[in-house]
Parts: structure tokens; sequence; C-alpha cells
């Protein structure tokens, strides 16, 4: 499996560089190249999840690794480190990427960065089958800001937008925030432990190198790089701008595989949080869940409101991952990348489609991504009707999805937690609340979008269904949101027994305590849980369909009334609780006041007194330079050898005659001299 | 009287005569003149030195290789003494002083 893990990562990297130097040299721009190479990853990922099957061992798990960095006791090494829930992580990037590749070659067409887009798009790829495969904290951290770099490239990859190019480096310093706290984190860990293995640094906890709330501490740092990377509250700011990048990207980066990154990777360091550091994270989660779900409630951009459903649905598996359901948020990772990647594919056909409608009217004014533009698509696109509408059903959670599966899994586990610690009765309330709402607003998108009277008839003449390329990866997305895949051999819709929960299993240490009681009361209360949380969650599903039935598809409540009569929350909800406005108020502008400011005092003060005054001492000091160098070193110096010379040559040129019979004289008389002396 | 003094006396004498013409003649062929009889005194020195003394060749190969040097000695001279009559004129020795102090 080693060698194949090697080529799925450098497979995609081979394929950058060749776009970036050759691409635009090549036929069709090099597209093919990156496409191969991402199928050929896919292949390999594919070949390796069927070993996984065959060996079908919870504790299988291999590492390889090599030395990397060796300078006394700092010691870094390099390596793989497979396990289940690295191949099914590998196989899920695989084929989202492939999807995106493939749907992107109909959905770029023509653009004048195209080759160089498929360059990122590799970059990306090699990036996030990196962090999935790192086997220490050292390579995740790269790879990690690996995908941050190809996730800004591509946010801003129509950087003749301001906002594009805006938006780019607001997720990238977003970002920069939360990595500071990993790497904190990371360097508690490698003091207290002294290595950046994970293996490692688990058996030295269990051992007891690190404890209590160093251990905590360390947890949750590592946990802040997640909390930027997966866009949780406070810094889940840069995701809804990260929208504006094109469609294809945001389906695979945005939603399904880098934002999910944070929470693969507190998967990874699980063992490692301990119990205090668990309910942060839980709270972290829970709450974000809750705030991004009621957000995407009023938003009208087709995209916008996917962006807040994908942080609210990234709360969800942080918060699995705080109550100790680990499983839960390993599932919803895999199921939510389907289901999401494909709203965002939809919703990327659905604009697509619109634009075209709006260059054949002439028109440039009108949002593509406004839903309120939109309406009755579903007759002229019935395969991103279809899709879309499968994809949506799976994110309700409404049964027989795969989404029914894992929400439920999620939900009956902070359920069972909130009933081993009554104190934290909040988690659950966050989950329920956030599954009625996601409930509401993806079905206000689907009524807005599909359904009711054209809103624009004139650019409704236009629309037409997206070209094969784009409509084949969405049937696929849309067969993986379909519950059996997971449950295999068992066909029981309501209950997550199957090969996926046989192979994937909690760890069995964490914080270096047996998770063997812990799991048991967990288990203990999930069993008495899970009934009533089904029943709850379908129940609360239900309940935020037909509210939106009414609201937008019947119309026989009026939400613009309703809007009103709770105008303050509505204006809340709109502008997104304001936290931009805050951000920009309490730390941008003061920032930004405090540069101007020390501009001022730079031009001024600096500038005017310490840099001219550098200038002024030294061309004073220049002056008395020069008077020396004049003075002292020409005048005596150099002058003075020169005169000393010319002084002994006067008594020498006497000798010089210039007449050939005073030279042998000269000699005649040395000579004789010379004898003299020896002579005596 | 010893035969090898005599030599040596005629050779003194010879040096004597040439190295008083290279000081008090002016003209330019009669200073390469006495040069050579310097020359020859040298050689009349390395002979006989060499038929007094032991029984090798050294001396009588030293004459030769002596001739042979004042041969061409004496043609690079003529050569200088040829140029210097183009540029100045001129061959007395003392008017040709260009590189004096």
């Amino acid at each position: 499996m080693i060698p194949y893990a090697y080529l799925i990562l450098l497979l995609p990297l081979l394929a950058f560089v060749i776009q970036m130097f050759f691409g635009k040299r090549l036929p069709r721009q090099g597209d093919f190249v990156s496409v191969t190479a991402v199928l050929l990853t896919l292949a390999f990922a594919i070949a390796m999840l069927a070993m996984m099957f065959v060996l079908y061992d919870p504790h299988f798990s291999i590492e390889q690794k090599f030395s990397w960095i060796d300078i006394g006791e700092f010691k870094v090494t390099m390596g793989v480190y497979i396990d289940n829930m690295t191949l099914i992580m590998l196989f899920v990037v695989a084929l989202v990427s492939s999807l995106v590749h493939i749907y992107s070659i109909g959905y770029m067409k023509g653009d004048q960065r195209y080759s160089r887009y498929f360059g990122y798009l590799s970059l990306f790829t090699f990036a996030m089958n990196g962090v999935v495969l790192s086997a220490n904290f050292f390579s995740i951290f790269i790879f990690w800001e690996l995908v941050g770099v190809s996730s800004y490239l591509l946010i801003g990859f129509w950087f003749e937008k301001d906002s594009a190019s805006d938006a780019g480096k607001k997720a990238f310093l977003v970002n920069r925030i939360g990595d500071v706290g990993m790497l904190i984190g990371i360097m508690l860990a490698w003091r207290a432990i002294g290595t950046f293995n994970f293996q490692e640094i688990f058996h030295a906890i269990d051992n007891g190198s690190l404890t209590g709330s160093a251990l905590t501490v360390a947890g949750i740092m590592v946990f802040c790089g997640a909390i930027g990377k997966s866009a949780q509250f406070p810094l889940h700011v840069w995701l809804p701008d990260a929208m504006e990048g094109p469609t294809p990207v945001s389906a695979l980066i945005h939603a399904a595989t880098m934002v999910a990154a944070g929470v693969y990777m507190t998967a990874r360091i699980f063992p490692m949080l301990s119990a205090d550091a668990q309910l942060v994270i839980a709270y972290f989660g829970g709450f974000t869940a809750l705030f991004a779900a009621t957000i995407a409630m009023t938003q009208n951009d087709i995209k916008r409101v996917l962006a807040y459903s994908t942080v609210s649905q990234l709360g969800y598996m942080i918060m699995a991952l705080g109550v100790g359901h680990f499983v839960a948020a390993f599932f919803h990772l895999v199921t939510h990348a389907w289901f999401k990647a494909l709203l965002f594919l939809g919703s990327g056909s659905v604009i697509h489609a619109m634009h075209h409608a709006m260059d054949k009217v002439g028109d440039h004014e009108t949002d593509p991504q406004d839903m309120r533009n939109m309406g009755g698509l579903r007759k002229k696109m019935p395969a991103t009707y279809i899709t879309f509408l499968v994809a949506t059903l799976a994110i309700s959670g409404i049964p027989f999805t795969s989404g029914f599966l894992s929400k439920d899994a999620i939900l009956g586990g902070s359920l069972a937690y909130a009933m081993n610690h009554p104190q934290h009765f909040l988690l659950p309330v966050f989950g329920f609340g956030a599954a009625i709402i996601t409930a509401f607003y993806m079905f206000r998108q689907v009524f807005m979008t599909f359904f009711g009277q054209p809103a624009r008839q004139d650019l409704y003449e236009h629309i037409h269904e997206s070209p094969q390329v784009m409509t084949v990866p969405l049937g696929i997305l849309a067969t993986l949101s379909v519950f059996m895949f997971y449950t295999l051999p068992s066909l029981n819709p309501f209950t997550t027994e199957g090969w996926f929960s046989h192979l994937i299993q909690q760890p069995e240490t964490v914080a270096g305590e047996h998770t063997a009681t812990v799991l048991e009361h967990l288990t203990h209360a999930l069993h008495i849980a899970h009934v009533p949380s089904m029943i709850i969650s379908v129940i609360f599903a239900l309940t935020g369909i037909s509210l939106a039935y009414f609201f937008y598809f019947t119309k026989s409540w009026n939400a613009e009334k309703v809007a009103k009569k709770i105008s303050p929350l509505y204006k809340l909800s709109l502008n997104k609780y304001y936290i931009d406005e805050i951000y920009s108020k309490t730390i941008i502008q003061p920032f930004l006041g405090a540069c101007r400011a020390l501009a001022i005092f730079d031009m001024e003060m600096y500038d005017k007194v310490v840099i001219d005054g550098f200038a002024y001492t030294t061309r004073a000091i220049s002056r008395i330079a020069r008077w020396f160098d004049d003075v002292v070193v020409d005048g005596i110096l150099v002058n003075g050898v020169g005169r000393i010379v010319l002084m002994f040559s006067a008594i020498l040129r006497l000798f010089q005659t210039g007449r050939l019979q005073s030279y042998v004289m000269m000699m005649l008389f040395g000579i004789i001299i010379l004898f003299a002396i020896f002579m005596f | 009287m010893n035969h090898l003094e005599v030599y040596l006396i005629i050779g003194a004498i010879l040096f004597s005569l040439g190295l008083f013409a290279v000081i008090t003649r002016r003209n330019a062929i009669a200073v390469l003149m006495g040069i050579e009889l310097i020359l020859n005194s040298a050689n009349l020195n390395f002979v006989a030195f060499a038929k007094y003394s032991s029984v090798n060749l050294d001396g009588h190969v030293f004459a030769i290789f002596v001739i042979i040097m004042a041969a061409a000695e004496v043609a690079v001279a003529l050569a200088i003494v040829l140029n210097i009559y183009n540029n100045l004129n001129t061959i007395n020795v003392d008017d040709a002083s260009t590189l004096r102090g």
C-alpha cells in the first residue's frame, strides 16, 4: 500500500508542475494532464479501499517513515500513516476531486486562465492528500499550509474582481490566526514529548508524559487550527466570502475536502484531547452549528446559503468529536462531502445556466447567484433539479439518505452526552435547533430556485440544462447519498450498523485513559438516546420542510410580513449578526487607525528626525573626514612618501649621467673596492 | 720565470688596454673594440689555466664559447650602433645619453 500512497501523493504534484510550465502550450491547454493524474489517484484510492475491505480489520494501520531533519536533539521524520480512516478519506478526496476536475472542463470552458486553474486544482489535490496521509504534526502542518495556499489561489482566481482578491486575502489571514494557535499546540506537544509523530505522541500521553491542564491546553491550541480551517465561530467569516471563487472550487475545497480537513485533523489527534478540551470543542462546534444555520435562513445568494450550511454542518462534526462520538463525526464528514459537493456543483450548474441566459439577453446587471432572480427551473434543468433535491433530502436528514444516518448519529451522540452530563443540556439543543433550521433553509432554497413562477421570464426562456460533463458528476454524487453504501451488508436504513461502523472505531485510549469505560458509558446512553433522537430529528426535519413549504411554495404565509414583525432578528440574521462589521470596528479599524498613527509617526518623527538626522550627521562627519583625507592622508602620507622618494632620487640621479664611460669607471672602482675588501 | 705567469701578465696587459679603450674612447666602434680586447684577455687566461693546471678541457671549451658569444654580442651591438647613428646622426657615445637621470 505504501507505494500506492506515495503515487497518490505525488501524481497531482507532477500534474501541477507540468501545468505550470507547459500547460498553455499543450493541446486543450493541458486539462487532460490534471484530469489523468487525478483519475489515476482515484484508481489507486479505489484499489486501496478494496484492500481495506479484503483485510476488514478495524485495527489496521501501517506507518512508513524516514528521517528528514536530524540536528542533534531535533529530529523530524517524514512519512505516511495509513489506517482505515486514511483510506476512506483518500477515496473521498480522490473521487470529489476527480468529479470536480471533470465538471470543471465544462464549467471553466473558455476561461482565460484555464490551464492555470487545473494546475491549482492539482496542487490542491496534492496538498490535501498530504494532509490525509501525514504521520506527524510537522508534515501535516506543511500540507495544512499548502491547502491554505491553493485555497487562496483559487478563491482569488478571478482576481480582476476586487471582491475575489479581497476574499482570498481574507481567507488566508483568518486561517493564519487559527494556524498560529495550531503551531503553538504543536510546539507544546513537542516540548513535553520531544517528537512530532502522532503515534509516538499518543504513546507518550498514555505513559503520562503530558497530562492535566498542559495536555488540555495543547489539545485546544491544536484545535485552533481546525477552528480556522473548518470555519468555526469566531473564525468562520472567511468561508462565505470564499464563494467568490469558481463554483467547482467551492464544491471541492470549501465544502467537501479542505474545510473537512480541520475535522479530520481533530479526529487524527483525538487521543490527545483531554475531557476538558473535548468539552470546549463540543461547545465551539455546537454553537457554530446553530449560529451558522440561523444566518443561512435569510441569505438570498444561492452559494452563500450553502456556505453557511457548510459552516453549520462542520459545526456538527466538531460537536460530535467534542461529545466523544468519534465515529459519527467521521461518518458525517464522509456523507457530508458527497451531498455538499453535490449541492455546490448543482448550484454551479444553475449559475452557469443563468450566466448563459444573461449573456443571451445582454443583461450584465442582474446577479446570477441571487435566488430571487430564479424560480421554476425544475422544468428546464431536470437533471440538476433531481440531484439537487436528493442532496437536500440528505442534508435535511430524511430517512433512506446517508445524511439521515450520520446526522442522527451526531444528534444521538449529543443527546447521550447530555444524559450523562445534564449540565451540558445546551449541546443537544444546539444540534436539534440546527436540524430544524437546516431543513427549513435547504427547502427554502429548493422552492425559490426550482419551483414557483420564474422571476425573470426573459431569462427563463434561455435557461437550459448544463452539458453532460457537468450533469454526470452530479448523478454519481447523488447516488452516493443513498444510505446503503454505508450500511452494507446490512440494509436497515435506520441504523448505522454496517461496514463503516465496523471499520472505523474509537481510539482505544484518549488522553491517557482507556476509553472502554467511557465508551461503554456513551454506548449505553446512545442505546437509550438512539430512538428518541431519531424520532425527534425526523419530526424536526419535517417541521422545517413544512415551514419552508408554507412560506415559499404555497406562499400561504407571507415571509416578508413575518420578517417585518421580527424585524430586529431578521436584520441580525440577514447581516450575519454583523460579525464582519464587529471585526471591522473592533479589530480592523483600530488596527488601521494604529497603522495610520504609526505612519504619521514614521513620516514626521522617524523620517524627519531620525533618518534626516542621520543624513545631517553623516554630512557633517563627511566634511571632517574629507578635510582629514585631503590634508592628512593625501597631504602628509601620500605626498610625503612621494617627496621622500624624490629627495633620495635627487642624490641617486647624480650617478645616472648617461655617459657610458663614467659607468665603466664606476664599475672599475667597484671592482677595485671589492678586491680590497676580499684582500684584507 | 714560470710560463703561466707570462700568459697571465700578457692577459693583464691586454685587459688594461681594453679597459683603457672602453673608458677613454668616445667612438662607439672603438668602445666595442676595447670590449673585444677584454674578452680576449679573459680567453687567454682560460686557455693558460687549462694548459697548466689539470688535464681537462673546460678552459678550452669556455674559450670557444666566449668567442661565439663575442661574435653574437658584436652583431647586436653593431645593430644598436647603427640605430643610434640613424637617430642621432653620430656614433659618439656621450651624445647617446637620453637615459641619464
